[in-house]
Parts: structure tokens; sequence; C-alpha cells
């Protein structure tokens, strides 16, 4: 019989060793904070704008307005390199990869009559996708003069329209992606650690000489590592507001995935754990699991830029479940693909608590 | 089984592999006894308690605990008796008091958890976290935790090895309040002296098997080689005793010495000596102990796993 009473002793002891050392404290209050600084330092400071290096050999009036016209388009930043030097050979001393150079007499061509076709001259890194928008670029803003030189009027344009009814930040996924990202690393290392641990010293065969049972000590992990979480999903999404202005729909419909994600990987961990031979053994075990489901998972990259056989790998991933359904609920408030998200991690986490009570010995042969 | 027993094995075996650490041994345990399995290292100790405790499963043999199957009834068994297992670790975190209290609500036993870690003298640690504790600290919280569901039986698997002379006097003492109070104790010990100071009865285990057992007293007179009366003197006088008694006289560097199967042969031997008119001075008399008898009875097969150690 399941008895509260032993679960609630386990759970306070735990709980209490858990405060009382340092590092998971760390895992807990410090670290989810460490992780959205610094991926959102790195995302979204700064803006992206890609730095393009311009040579102009004309000096005239028009090339003037031509340069003045791709700095407004604010997705490239221009520097421009005195006229004096070898623009290739300055392009390369400068490990740059993208050069726009103005001729000599771009102003007095454009503007004679008839005019004389003009050629700038783009470089770039064929392989890049970044020359690909710097050409994107560069042509719009030729088309442009060219229609103005032509005296001719645009019939299509477009107005830009983002995909959801919002504009969203690349820090608005990373919020889902890290909490993602703590309801695997939280409760799956320190569960292989645990149980690995408790096992080479024995403290399993001295608990199972108690009325504890294999259920109720794995009841209060789950249950301690489900508070972890609560707590560390606050800690991030203040901090993705406060320092990143993050913007999400916080609703109920987080609440199962902050439940049943710790509860899978709990179970998982525990499986790891006790199923190798030592602590040492354990920690690789563990590290392949976790590794490279926090990379395919769309943790700190949306799964949709990875390549196709990737992301069938990532589909197969328990976290990608947990990611998917918090970014469903958080960003998208899209409630019925949450719904199937979390009926796959209730059958995942079935599966990985029966297969953990089932091989988790206490006692052996 | 009768009823004033507590535990009973009757043939019972274990293998790992080929290796045979548990060979058909039998004994008997009474109620409120401190029985002391002694052996060497490696001999199957920890594998036969471990089998009473429940915490292992026998191949074969027969094995009753407080009148229960260890391992099919081991749930309701481990309500009944304490335990420390070889080496006792537990969380990092929690103090003595914390974990004695801990275990009481795992028990549902009402205990004053200062009160047990006063019987086991770990009072002045009951706030230390069990990280800090000492080994003798940590042996006595194992105790401690051991005593919580107010055992009848109380297992302990060599709980001084690894501790110094005061830590292992301190836990005898502990061992000893076991007693007194009427709980039975299992002890497996590979120290002669915590054996014979502590142990109503005692069983010589060796490779799988029992090689001796009965109170201390017993295994030295079925085993030992008995009294002997020794004398210095000379090979002539050696040979003088043993020319005029009837008694076994051995004569070995400058010592003369005279096993006593009786009281009166010593009155025998020392007449004869008197009569032999011969020099003799330093008269001694000296028995087996039982260092003596496991050194002779197990050290012969094994030198290395043995430890008379111990002078605590």
């Amino acid at each position: 019989m399941l008895s509260i009473r032993r679960t609630l002793a386990d759970l306070s002891v735990f709980g209490k060793g858990y405060v009382r050392s340092r590092e998971g404290l760390f895992f807990t209050l410090v670290f989810p904070i460490i992780l959205i600084v610094l991926f959102g330092a790195i995302f979204s400071g700064g803006g992206g704008a890609t730095t393009v290096y311009v040579q102009n050999l004309d000096n005239g009036p028009v090339s003037t307005q031509f340069i003045a016209a791709l700095n407004s388009t604010t997705a490239i930043t221009l520097v421009p390199v005195p006229a004096s030097d070898n623009f290739s050979q300055y392009l390369s001393s400068h490990s740059a990869s993208e050069g726009i150079l103005i001729p000599a007499g771009f102003s007095v061509d454009y503007s004679s009559d008839p005019p004389v076709p003009v050629n700038v001259t783009l470089y770039g890194n064929p392989a890049s996708s970044t020359s690909g928008i710097v050409e994107g670029i560069t042509a719009s803003v030729l088309n442009s003069f060219n229609l103005h030189r032509a005296n001719g009027t645009a019939v299509l344009s477009f107005q830009a329209q983002s995909i959801a009814s919002k504009s969203y930040k690349y820090i608005d996924f990373l919020v889902p992606g890290l909490i993602g990202f703590a309801v695997l690393t939280s409760p799956m290392f320190a569960l292989v650690n645990v149980s690995s641990t408790y096992k080479r010293d024995k403290i399993f065969k001295a608990l199972s000489l108690t009325p504890l049972t294999k259920t109720e000590w794995l009841l209060s992990k789950i249950l301690w590592y489900v508070f972890m979480t609560l707590i560390s999903f606050v800690l991030m999404v203040v901090a993705g507001v406060a320092l990143f202005g993050a913007q999400f729909t916080l609703s109920l419909g987080v609440l199962p995935f902050l439940l049943v994600g710790p509860l899978m990987f709990v179970s998982l961990g525990m499986l790891v754990g006790t199923a190798s031979n030592s602590p040492e053994s354990a920690a690789v075990v563990g590290n392949l699991v976790t590794f490279p489901m926090m990379f395919l998972s769309g943790t700190f990259f949306p799964v949709q830029s990875m390549p196709a056989y990737l992301q069938s790998i990532a589909r197969v991933l328990p976290l990608y479940y947990v990611i998917q359904g918090l970014t469903n609920v958080m960003i998208y408030t899209n409630l019925g693909s949450a719904l199937f998200d979390l009926a796959v991690m209730l059958v995942v986490s079935a599966v990985f608590f029966g297969l953990a009570v089932r091989f988790f010995e206490w006692r052996e042969r | 089984m009768s009823d004033s027993s507590a535990i009973s094995v009757d043939s019972l075996a274990k293998s790992y592999g080929s290796l045979h650490a548990v060979d058909g041994i039998s004994f008997n345990v009474q109620k409120g006894e401190v029985f002391s399995l002694l052996g060497p290292n490696g001999a199957g100790k920890t594998t036969t308690i471990e089998i009473l405790e429940g915490l292992r499963n026998k191949d074969g043999g027969k094995v009753s605990v407080l009148g229960l199957d260890p391992w099919s009834n081991g749930y309701e068994l481990h309500k009944r008796i304490g335990v420390i297992p070889q080496g006792f670790k537990f969380f990092d975190y929690p103090t003595p008091r914390e974990a004695v209290e801990y275990y009481a609500a795992l028990f549902g036993a009402k205990v004053d958890a200062d009160e047990i870690l006063k019987d086991v003298l770990l009072d002045e640690a009951a706030s230390t976290y069990f990280l800090h504790l000492s080994g003798g600290q940590r042996q006595k919280m194992g105790m401690a935790l051991s005593l919580v569901n107010d055992p009848e039986l109380v297992f302990l698997d060599e709980p001084t090895t690894g501790l110094d002379p005061q830590a292992r006097r301190a836990v005898w003492d502990v061992i000893r309040g076991l007693k007194k109070e009427g709980r039975g104790v299992l002890l497996t010990t590979h120290y002669l002296e915590e054996a014979e100071e502590l142990a109503d009865t005692v069983a010589i285990m060796n490779h799988g098997k029992i090689i001796a057992s009965g109170t201390p007293e017993e295994i030295i007179a079925k085993y030992g080689s008995g009294e002997r009366m020794s004398v210095r003197g000379s090979s002539a006088l050696a040979g003088y005793v043993r020319a005029n008694t009837k008694l076994k006289v051995d004569y070995e560097s400058g010592r003369v010495t005279v096993l006593l199967a009786r009281k009166e042969d010593a009155l025998a031997a020392l007449e004869a000596i008197s009569q032999s008119g011969m020099e003799w001075s330093e008269l001694t008399t000296m028995r087996d102990s039982l260092e003596d008898i496991f050194v002779r009875m197990v050290g012969e097969e094994s030198e290395n796993g043995i430890s008379t150690g111990g002078k605590a």
C-alpha cells in the first residue's frame, strides 16, 4: 500500500539534503537564470545586421544616395573602404566575405541621357546564406533606382505581416526551450547520480530494510523535481521578461507539462542509474542519453531549422514533446496541439515509470 | 525450530558462479543471545547474514528468522529486525537526529530520537551532518537507525571494521547494551577479540563452511591443546620427568613443557622435577586462546585474510 506518510518523510529528507548541498541549489536557482541571460544575450543582442564593406570609387551624388538607401534597410551595416585600397585584398585582409564595389562614373553614367549601363560588383561567399541576403538587398535597392531612372511606377508591392498575430522574437521561443532544458537536465543528472551512488553505497539495501517501498521512494523524487521545475519555470519566465522583454502567454496549460515532464525524466534517470554498474558508467550512459536529446529537441534552436532527417529523430525524443507542448501553450496558444504533445508525454512517462519500478532493485538475487 | 530459536539455518548454500560462497552450513541462534560468525574476509559471513536479513536469496537449504522466511516474508521480517549493513553509508546531509526521525516516520514508530542517540553514545553529534561524522560515529548512527523499530533481533555485519580502538570499544559497549535489553544479536567479525569479548556463541567460518562452533570456552576445550605447565630447564630434566611420570613432556629451547590432562598432573610433574635435583626456574601455566585456535584452524589455509588484530 502506498503510504503518504512515508513518501513525505522521504521527500523531507531528500529535500533538506538538496537544499543543503550547494550544487542542488545552483541547478535550481542560478543555472536557469544563467541560461536565459547567456542565450538571451547571444541571440537578441545587437540585432544581427550583416557587416558589408563598401568601396565607393565614384563620389557623385547618386552613389551617395545609393549607399544611404542600402544603409536604410537596417539589415546590413556598411563599412566604407578608402578608395586608395585594393578592394579584394582589403576584404581578405579583414577576413570579410561581403563587399560592394561602386565603380567610378556611377553618378555620371546613371544621370546621362540616354543612361550608360553601370555594373556594381558584389563580393560574396556562395556558400554563405548572408551573401544571399546581401545580394537580395542590393538587387532590390538597384531595382528601385532603375525604376526611378525610367520614371516608372511600381505595380506589385507587399505588406509585411508576421506569422502569428503579434511579432515574436527569438527570446520568446527560447524561454519554453530552456524550460524544457531544465525539465530534462535537473532530474536526469540528479537521478542518474543519486541512483548509481546509492546502489554503490548500498543505501538502497539499507532502505529496503525499512517499510519504504520503491514506488514511494521514486514518487518522492518526482514530487521534489516537480517542485524544483516550478521554481525554475518562475525564475526563467521572470528573467526572460525582465531582461529581454520576452513575450508569451502564461496559462494553467503549462502546468501539466511541468508535472509530467519531471515524472518522465526522474523515471528515465532512475532507469539509467540502476542499470549501470558504477556511478562512472552511469554518468557516461546518462550523458549519452541526455546530450543528443538536449540539442535535437528544439532547446536552443527551432527543430524546423534542422535537416529533415534530424527532425525525424527529434520526433522520437521525449523532450521534443515537452518543448513543443510548452511552445504551443505559451507562444501559439494552440491548446489542441499541446494536448497531443501531453498525450505522448503521458504514454512515455507511464512506460519509463513502469520500467524504472520494475528494474530498480532494492536487493539482489 | 524450537520456540527458543531466533534463527535456524539448515544446510544453507549460496554460489556465485563456481564459487561456493556458503557451502551447506547449519546453526541455531537462541533468543537473546549474542551469536558471532567469525572468519577471515571472504569466508562467506556477509553472504550468510544477508540471506538471513532477506537481502539475498539462497540457492539451497532452509532458513528461518523469527519464524519467517527472510526472502519471501522480508517485508514483515524487516519490521521486527534491525540491520546495519557492512560499511554502513547514508545520505550526506541528514543529521543523526533527523535520520532517526526519518526512520521513525518510515516505521510509523514513536521514538525519542535523543534517547536512542544517547543509547548508542552519539548524543554529542546529534546535529552533525552524516557527511561530517567520523567512521565510528557513522557506525553508531547505523546502530541508532537499526534500533528505531525496537527490534527483537539485531544484525551487525562487521560493525567495527576500520574503526580506531576507542571507537571499537564504544561500539562494543553499545552491543553489550543490546544484550542487556534482551535483544538477540548476530554479529559477524574478523576480529577474534571482538567475538571472544561479546559473543555467547561463536561459529568459525572459512571457505563457506563452519569449521567450529560453541561458546568460546567450548571451542577452546574442544579444539585447544589443553592446559600446559612449563619450566625453564635442561633436556635432561625433560627426560627425567618423562621417564618418571606418565605425562606428555616436550622440550624446546630451554623450556620443559608438560601437558596437563587433569589438575593432579601438575602435582605429579612438580614432584618429579623436585626429585630430579636438577636446576629449574620460571614456572608458568598456559592454555590456548580462541586466537591460537583460530590461527591454527584458519590461518594455515589462508594466511592473507586473517586478522588477529583489534588489540583495542
